[in-house]
């Protein structure tokens, strides 16, 4: 394996870890207006209130380490998707602020505002991760030098708002899978009909995004013929699928949680198999895509990052254990919530 | 409008409002750490009740720091997309080792600094403060490197890099530990760290002022004075000597970027250095200035004698940076910082003299001082950064050849048009006005309501208490003279710390 690969997998995992735990708090967002009053948004929002932060900073080492092993990938990206990645920062800037803010003062008003604030910007966050992964399957107009060089409407084709709208379906049954563990009574018993239907989106949804899929996109299927073993991914993929509704009918909860949590490792896992060795596919002329090995850094400077994230790991993962430790169990509110 | 213009404009409105926030939050995690670790040491109630008021505080003030920087990362793909691909090997390293080595450690034990009272230990609270402090200055140290490569750029080399047949020169790392220790790097987190200290303990200083005039949370209220007053005084004298060695390292490897700073033109022996004054970029020279001849060439040289280059000599190397806002910036920063050596000093000497709590035009005083604290920093961005310009990163000179260096008129992104820039900052302006005016709303807010009384708080009775106690400290304001308590000679503030 070179050190290109390594980092096109780093970053895999990157992604991965963003995807699953903010996922569950953008679910959680989506889901905000099923508790009925001002008790049970708290409790709500309280669920993800110290965790979002530590969640967001996957994003944040995810969009700095494209920066550092893949400059060429992260320039046409982001400058190409300009307005798009402008929508997200403000959708990210609300939902922060929504959440920060809202208990800040005792008004029913003032609340509302910010509940809207805080569903509406995840939501629309949620669909624009999915358009952007949508976008990048099919591939952009790219100049022979990898320059963007389509118009907005490259970007937010209808299979892109497709696979946005079954991003949103899957993170919002992820958000009520995650909502079930850390609530309990009555408002427990108001996500119980919430997950099923959740599912049920997100299964119809993804049946169209894989048929669509299947149909319009060849560099979905080619990677699969020339390396089988991806083969796997895709039937665990299913498998979770199915775990699913399995865990929720013998109730247990936990088996949904990790199912879901399973899925998104597994279509992050896919989205990054079929655009290898790609970063951004070039459509209509693919000799003009950014690959991993024509957009990275220096080799010195991926075997250094190599080295950084080595040190890094392990205290990554003892803050995060720490963190998700100390905040374990029902959501209880006290006088330090939010 | 130009793609260019607007694209440093929003870059320069995006920076300046983050930049709000990170040295506040670097400033106050120092002061919580100290709280926090009295609290640990003399179980004084009061220490606990101070160290949750400012960790409220803190919170707000952090989560706007947070999402405000989330932005600055995005920007420099979005906007100046040319440059990343440039420097991504560089200043992207940097940018990630941040990711990995601060944020992580922020965010983790914030939460438990934030939520944790009641879920963990009080040593373990203590540790998670330590680390979302300790978060915080590892955070300023990988953006400073970052930034510092730009100024001085070192321990690099430009290479070819080839995309899909196409050649393009970039910066590539040979050296890590020099690019990391670049020949700008210790004076600028040093003068960044100050600078950060200052700010928080003005903004500490100024509350507690306005609480003393107010004659509310008296014994809460002096105690953060004289506590913040001492890092203020400390800070301010250290930032004096910090300043003069940021000036002799600008001097000696941004010789233009000193040259804008002074209004200096023409290249001579006995250079001025200036108080204030107004420079003429087309004329060529400083109007109404007031300034010390000679004072310049000491000042860089130990000599009056000695030659400073003036921009007519670097002009055809550097290019020439826009000499009015960077000499401003430079000075409304200096003249700030000596602002803040004679009102530290003096608040010092009378609370020497134990009557530091008497003075209330000096109390008033620090209730808006920290206002330029605010500007202090942001003028030293605005200098640093504009008197770079036209580079965005800096070239290096060897012999009178040009290597190496990206102006920043050609580091834009190519696939973005005026527009898209224009919309994205108007929707900035109108986000980013919201977002003060709350700031200062909730602020407001929490400062008016204060830190706790003393006593056991619990939830269910803190909103009467809230109440109960508001009223408390309004009517102590009304009938109580200020003077009274501070002639205590038992007052922990005169006669401990």
């Amino acid at each position: 394996m070179d050190w290109q690969t390594l980092w096109f997998w780093l970053l895999g995992v990157l992604l991965a870890g963003y995807a699953i735990l903010d996922g569950f708090d953008l679910g959680v967002a989506m889901l905000h207006f099923v508790g009925r009053d001002d008790k049970e948004r708290r409790l709500i929002l309280n669920s993800v209130g110290p965790l979002w932060d530590g969640n967001e900073v996957w994003l944040v080492t995810f969009g700095g380490a494209l920066f550092a092993a893949f400059p060429e990938a992260y320039a046409t990206a982001f400058s190409g998707f300009y307005l798009a990645f402008m929508l997200l920062l403000y959708c990210l800037i609300f939902r922060a602020i929504s959440i920060e803010f809202r208990g800040k003062v005792k008004s029913a008003n003032w609340r509302r505002i910010w509940d809207v604030g805080f569903c509406v910007s995840s939501s629309l966050a949620a669909l624009l991760f999915g358009v952007a992964i949508g976008a990048a399957m099919t591939g952009v107009p790219l100049s022979q030098r990898g320059v963007f060089v389509g118009n907005f409407f490259h970007q937010i084709s209808p299979y892109a708002l497709t696979v946005g709208a079954m991003t949103m379906a899957l993170l919002a049954m992820h958000g009520a899978n995650y909502l079930y563990l850390k609530t309990e009574g009555e408002l427990q018993a108001r996500f119980k009909p919430w997950r099923w239907r959740t599912f049920f989106v997100f299964l119809a949804l993804f049946l169209v995004v894989s048929v669509w899929t299947l149909a319009t996109i060849d560099r979905a299927t080619q990677n699969l013929k020339e390396y089988p073993w991806g083969w796997v991914v895709v039937v665990l993929n299913v498998l979770a699928i199915f775990n699913l509704p399995r865990g929720l009918y013998h109730k247990k909860p936990i088996t949904a949680f990790v199912s879901s949590s399973c899925m998104i490792a597994a279509f992050v896992f896919l989205f990054g198999f079929t655009l290898w060795p790609n970063l951004v596919t070039s459509n209509p002329n693919p000799e003009h895509s950014l690959t991993i090995y024509n957009s990275s850094s220096s080799i010195g400077t991926l075997k250094l990052m190599t080295l950084v994230a080595v040190i890094g790991a392990p205290f990554i993962l003892s803050y995060t254990a720490i963190m998700y430790w100390t905040f374990r169990g029902k959501v209880e509110l006290d006088e330090h919530s939010y | 409008m130009d793609v260019l213009l607007l694209s440093r404009l929003q870059f320069a409105l995006t920076i300046m409002f983050h930049y709000l926030f990170p040295p506040l939050t670097i400033g106050l995690g120092v002061v919580l750490v100290f709280l926090q670790a009295q609290w640990l040491w003399t179980k004084q109630e009061i220490y606990h009740n101070a160290a949750r008021f400012w960790t409220r505080i803190f919170g707000l003030n952090f989560a706007l720091g947070v999402v405000t920087g989330i932005v600055m990362e995005f920007e420099f793909g979005t906007n100046w997309a040319v440059y990343s691909r440039y420097v991504g090997d560089v200043f992207g390293s940097a940018l990630a080792a941040e990711g990995i080595f601060a944020f992580f450690l922020e965010s983790g034990f914030l939460a438990i600094l934030l939520f944790g009272w009641n879920r963990v230990g009080p040593k373990m609270h203590f540790f998670a403060t330590l680390m979302v402090c300790l978060g915080g200055i590892f955070s300023s140290i990988w953006i400073v490197v970052a930034n510092s490569w730009q100024q001085t750029p070192a321990g690099f080399e430009i290479r070819e890099h080839m995309v899909n047949g196409i050649a393009f020169p970039r910066a590539e790392i040979t050296d890590f530990w020099a690019m990391v220790f670049n020949p700008s790097t210790i004076d600028r987190l040093i003068h960044v760290w100050l600078g950060a200290f200052i700010l928080g303990a003005f903004f500490v200083m100024s509350i507690s002022a306005w609480y003393l005039l107010k004659g509310r949370h008296l014994e809460f209220a002096k105690r953060s004075f004289t506590g913040a007053l001492l890092l203020a005084t400390v800070s301010s004298l250290a930032q004096l000597v910090s300043g003069h060695f940021q000036a002799d390292s600008v001097a000696e490897h941004q010789p233009a970027k000193l040259a804008a700073f002074e209004g200096h033109f023409e290249t001579s022996a006995d250079a001025t250095a200036y108080i204030f004054g107004w420079p003429d970029q087309e004329a060529r020279e400083v109007k109404y200035g007031v300034g010390v001849p000679g004072l310049l060439s000491v000042l860089v040289g130990f000599d009056p004698d000695y030659v400073v280059q003036g921009l007519d000599d670097l002009e055809e190397d550097y290019g020439e940076p826009p000499v009015w806002l960077a000499f401003q910036a430079y000075h409304i920063m200096i003249a700030i910082g000596m602002m803040f050596i004679g009102s530290t000093l003096t608040a010092s000497f009378f609370w020497w003299r134990g009557t530091l709590f008497e003075q209330r035009w000096l109390l008033w005083y620090f209730v808006f001082a920290v206002l330029p604290a605010f500007v202090a920093n942001e003028a030293g961005w605005v200098a640093a950064e504009v008197g770079r310009q036209p580079w965005i990163v800096y070239p290096t000179i060897i012999n009178g050849e040009v290597t190496g260096g990206l102006r920043t008129s050609e580091a834009l992104s190519e696939a973005v048009k005026a527009e898209h820039v224009l919309t994205s900052i108007i929707g900035f302006g109108l986000i980013y006005s919201l977002l003060f005016v709350l700031w200062i709303f909730l602020l407001n807010r929490k400062i008016q309501h204060g830190p706790d009384p003393l006593g056991e708080t619990k939830l269910e009775t803190a909103d009467l208490r809230d109440v109960a106690s508001g009223r408390v400290d309004h009517a102590k304001s009304l009938t109580q003279d200020i003077k009274e308590p501070e002639n205590n000679p038992d007052s922990p503030s005169t006669t401990q710390e």
